[in-house]
């Protein structure tokens, strides 16, 4: 194996581990704040839809993005509803928005678009150009067409080359692991990673951050205080919708080109194995997240691993990170203290 | 105590009270918690609240930290009235208050404790920064010493709770309520907490302490309130009153219910208990050396303040000590000695033994409250033969039996199908009376029989009582009730703080002397009423010397 399939391998699992990440913090702050969320993975999907569908009716994927971002927004007001205002199950609440999510993307999707229940693929093309017509045509009349025709020529997150990556090259190892890995990944992949030391600043450094972790931990402590435990478990839920409408934008439009039925494949599952791994620390979740998208890369690359003596077949390699994952929640991460009021709505005790 | 303070001075002073309630009602749902309250305290003073568990005195604290609203009544801070909507409301007003099971976050530091909900700004540095250096300060005036950077799971109960009261100071809180603080804390700690109080008290600090010993009230209230069943029945300057009044007032006296029964005839030991000692799974010890001894065809009653003990007891001979406790001592039923850990201590091997138990709490641990009538009549004896064959249940079987339960326990509605949850108070007693009264048990548990039971209902559940007496069964009977304790009982022990304080025969006992061993106080003053007691086993109890 060679330099360059390492950096090949590291290069794809910073793109597999992007949404991974993102899902996995988005579950941190929701469940930080006392309220378990495996809906993540429906969250997730949803934004993937609305964004590629917007991106395709829209050819911008700005758009796509804020539609992303809102379409997982939604899912998380109904999920704060019922386990927040309603005092519900979290988890049937979140078992119920996975199925809303996999049962309303592929419904909406044939409807508006006729494919099946995938959206048009965002690479340019004649199936696009077709659905971005219209909308480029109304926007000339209020923009001019030149700017219209601008506008509405990225369905897609472009790769970001970083300042030096080519003039960099030259220099042994690190030279290409910064153009390789490091550079030359869509905007949403930096976003994710900053988003690690930010949260790490915001949990730990902030008045919020505390507040966050003490409403997980115990609920009275926030409440007789003085201190709403409806508002900070809503804002902790809304930033969580906000993080996996990222994820799920970064799955249509950055890492494929549009939504495919079921795209998610198990992500917000394995995000949430990630959380219990990284014991709900930022950190943390940077390593597990990226052991996963490693693990992903490394079967993307070897279908059929050939270890001399036998060959593991792509079956098992592809079943790789779901294995890693049901080894991992069986309790091979030692002591994972889970946030101590998680999963139950807070009522006051009388 | 009364050196440095006078509070008769004070009461006659204009200045307006620290804390003024006016008709305070407060129901939950059909119970009513609080009922039409007055409530006056002055500043600078310790005043204690006092009353049984259930008597509404958690309650009308949380209404005034802002966690209720009442449904009727005034609250009125340093003589302003004052809408307290919720705990940012009564922080402002400076009342702090520590509950009783703390608010702390465990992974938290004690800084971070304090701070959280009074923070400076966005950001913590400046907000840990300040507050550090103002626990310094506090630590040093109060004796209030904890490390700042300890995690607070680290901490002992006692410094967990200097935390509480720490945060309270932090707020800059005049008015400190402190809700049962001694019921964690181990005598010194105690000692140590009433020294604090004492301190905050000279700095012109308001005290509301809310407790059921009534030796914490003697020693340190300067003025003492009594709630009894959601009321504020009495308000008396401490120096004024005395711990057998108190503890009158607080149980309180129904009128006298005539139980027809004859003289008992004892027979031989049922249930011998030598030294019992449990420590609950917080270090508490709840039973400090128990001796008992109920004879066949007797009643034996244990009267007291609740909270002192009872409950341990019965869940212990139950089969059911609390989770994490540990006991020693030994329990003797028939001649042979009971398991008091392991897999052979459980309820349904104490029932095989021959052990009926109606329990203190019976929607808890008596009902299914959701199974019917028929089913909750099978539980516990639901291996039965008669019951079933194998690991199928005879419905038919059971539902005839609970026919005739019902029918001979007078339970109304008649109909075995009704979920337990739909009959009245007294009824579903009247199903778990049935229960365990008809398996005919050599022992029978019986604790608070009759709370919340209607007058004709605890008639008829005594007359049960007595018959199964008559035939020559051993009854223990645990109440709060000193009427029924006095009407039913052939043999009357009285606990207090884990201990038995003595024994009297019913006939000999008032209830001045039972009160005053309800509070803790020996009445003869001289050794321990062994007299009474059965004779022949010395007290394996080394009379800690507690002050109680």
């Amino acid at each position: 194996m060679d330099l360059n399939t390492v950096l090949q391998i590291l290069d794809s699992a910073v793109r597999l581990m992007t949404p991974l990440l993102l899902a996995c913090l988005a579950g941190l702050y929701s469940e930080r704040a006392g309220v378990f969320d495996i809906g993540l993975e429906g969250k997730m999907l949803m934004a993937a839809f609305t964004a590629a569908s917007v991106a395709a009716l829209t050819g911008n994927v700005w758009l796509g993005l804020i539609a992303g971002l809102a379409g997982s927004l939604a899912l998380a007001a109904v999920h704060g509803a019922a386990s927040i205002t309603f005092r519900g199950n979290q988890l049937i609440s979140g078992v119920a928005i996975n199925f809303l999510a996999s049962g309303l993307t592929v419904l909406l999707g044939q409807k508006i678009f006729g494919l099946g229940g995938r959206t048009p693929s965002l690479t340019p093309g004649a199936e696009l150009d077709a659905q971005v017509t219209p909308f480029r045509a109304w926007l000339s009349g209020i923009t001019g067409p030149d700017t219209a025709a601008a506008l509405t020529a990225t369905p897609r997150f472009g790769d970001i080359t970083l300042p030096f990556a080519d003039s960099l090259r030259g220099i042994p190892v690190v030279g290409p692991l910064y153009a390789e890995v490091i550079s030359g990944h869509t905007i949403l992949v930096y976003v994710a990673f900053l988003m690690v030391p930010l949260t790490w600043w915001v949990l730990y450094r902030t008045r919020f951050g505390l507040r966050l972790r003490a409403v997980g931990e115990n609920p009275a402590s926030v409440d007789t205080a003085g201190v709403s435990v409806t508002r900070l478990r809503f804002a902790a839920v809304a930033i969580a919708g906000l993080l996996c409408g990222l994820a799920g934008a970064y799955l249509a439009t950055g890492l494929s080109a549009g939504f495919v039925k079921e795209m998610t494949a198990g992500r917000g599952f394995i995000a949430l194995a990630a959380l219990i791994f990284a014991k709900w620390r930022p950190w943390g979740a940077l390593g597990a997240t990226f052991l996963f998208g490693l693990l992903e890369a490394i079967a993307n690359r070897y279908p059929n691993l050939d270890l001399g003596i036998v060959t593991v077949p792509s079956m098992f390699m592809n079943a790789l990170p779901y294995i890693l994952t049901v080894v991992i929640l069986a309790g091979f991460v030692g002591r994972a203290v889970p946030p101590r009021a998680g999963g139950e709505p807070y009522v006051k005790e009388r | 105590m009364a050196a440095t303070v006078d509070p008769r001075g004070r009461l006659e002073t204009a200045a307006p009270a620290a804390i003024e309630l006016r008709g305070i009602s407060k129901a939950f749902g059909p119970v009513q918690a609080n009922r039409d309250i007055d409530l006056r305290v002055e500043r600078g003073t310790i005043h204690g609240i006092i009353g049984e568990n259930g008597a509404g005195k958690s309650t009308l604290m949380s209404i005034l930290y802002g966690f209720y609203k009442p449904d009727v009544g005034d609250i009125l801070v340093g003589g302003r009235p004052l809408t307290i909507a919720d705990s940012q409301t009564a922080i402002r007003a400076g009342i702090g208050m520590v509950f009783q099971h703390f608010k702390l976050v465990p992974n938290f530091t004690v800084l971070e404790n304090i701070i959280l909900g009074a923070e400076e700004g966005r950001l913590l540095r400046p907000s840990l920064a300040k507050a550090r250096g103002v626990l310094r300060q506090l630590a040093q005036e109060y004796e209030l010493n904890v490390d700042p950077d300890e995690t607070v799971e680290n901490l002992s109960v006692g410094h967990q709770q200097r935390v509480e009261i720490l945060k309270a100071l932090y707020r800059q809180a005049d008015i400190l309520i402190l809700d049962e603080p001694t019921g964690v804390l181990t005598p010194a700690e105690a000692d140590h907490l009433f020294r604090i109080l004492e301190g905050l008290r000279a700095e012109g600090k308001t005290i509301i302490l809310i407790t059921h010993k009534l030796r914490e009230i003697m020693e340190i209230t300067d003025t003492v309130s009594v709630m009894r069943r959601g009321e504020m029945v009495a308000s008396v300057r401490t120096a004024d009153t005395s711990p057998e009044e108190l503890a009158e007032l607080m149980v309180g006296r129904k009128v006298l219910l005539n139980v027809q029964k004859a003289p008992a005839t004892p027979g031989q030991p049922v249930l011998e208990i030598r030294g019992l000692r449990m420590v609950d799974g917080s270090g508490v010890e709840r039973l400090r050396g128990i001796d008992l001894e109920i004879r066949a065809g007797e009643i034996l009653g244990v009267a007291g303040v609740s909270g002192n003990g009872q409950t341990q007891l019965l869940e212990i001979l139950g089969g059911y000590p609390e989770k994490g406790s540990r006991l020693s001592g030994e329990i003797r039923m028939n001649g042979t000695p009971l398991p008091l850990s392991g897999g052979a201590c459980n309820a349904a091997e104490r029932r095989r033994q021959g052990i009926g138990h109606i329990p203190e709490d019976r929607q808890a641990e008596g009902l299914i409250m959701d199974f019917a009538a028929w089913e909750n009549v099978a539980f516990g004896y639901h291996d039965a033969p008669e019951y079933g064959h194998g690991p199928l249940m005879d419905r038919d079987a059971i539902r005839r039996d609970a026919e005739g339960k019902i029918a001979r326990f007078d339970v109304r509605p008649p109909t075995c199908d009704l979920a337990a949850r739909n009959f009245s108070g007294g009824n579903q007693q009247k199903i778990v009376v049935a229960r365990e009264i008809e398996r005919n048990p050599d022992l029978l548990l019986i604790g608070q029989p009759t709370r919340g039971v209607d007058i004709g209902a605890i008639e008829f559940i005594h007359k049960r009582i007595v018959e199964l007496r008559d035939a020559g069964k051993a009854i223990l009977l645990v109440s709060v009730e000193l009427d029924e304790i006095m009407s039913l009982s052939d043999r009357i022990a009285v606990m207090f703080d884990g201990r038995i304080m003595g024994e009297r025969l019913s006939g000999q006992a008032t209830t001045g002397d039972l009160g005053l061993l309800m509070a803790g106080i020996d009445p003869a003053s001289a050794p321990p009423q062994d007299g009474n007691a059965p004779a022949g086993h010395p007290s394996e109890d080394p009379k800690t010397p507690r002050v109680s």
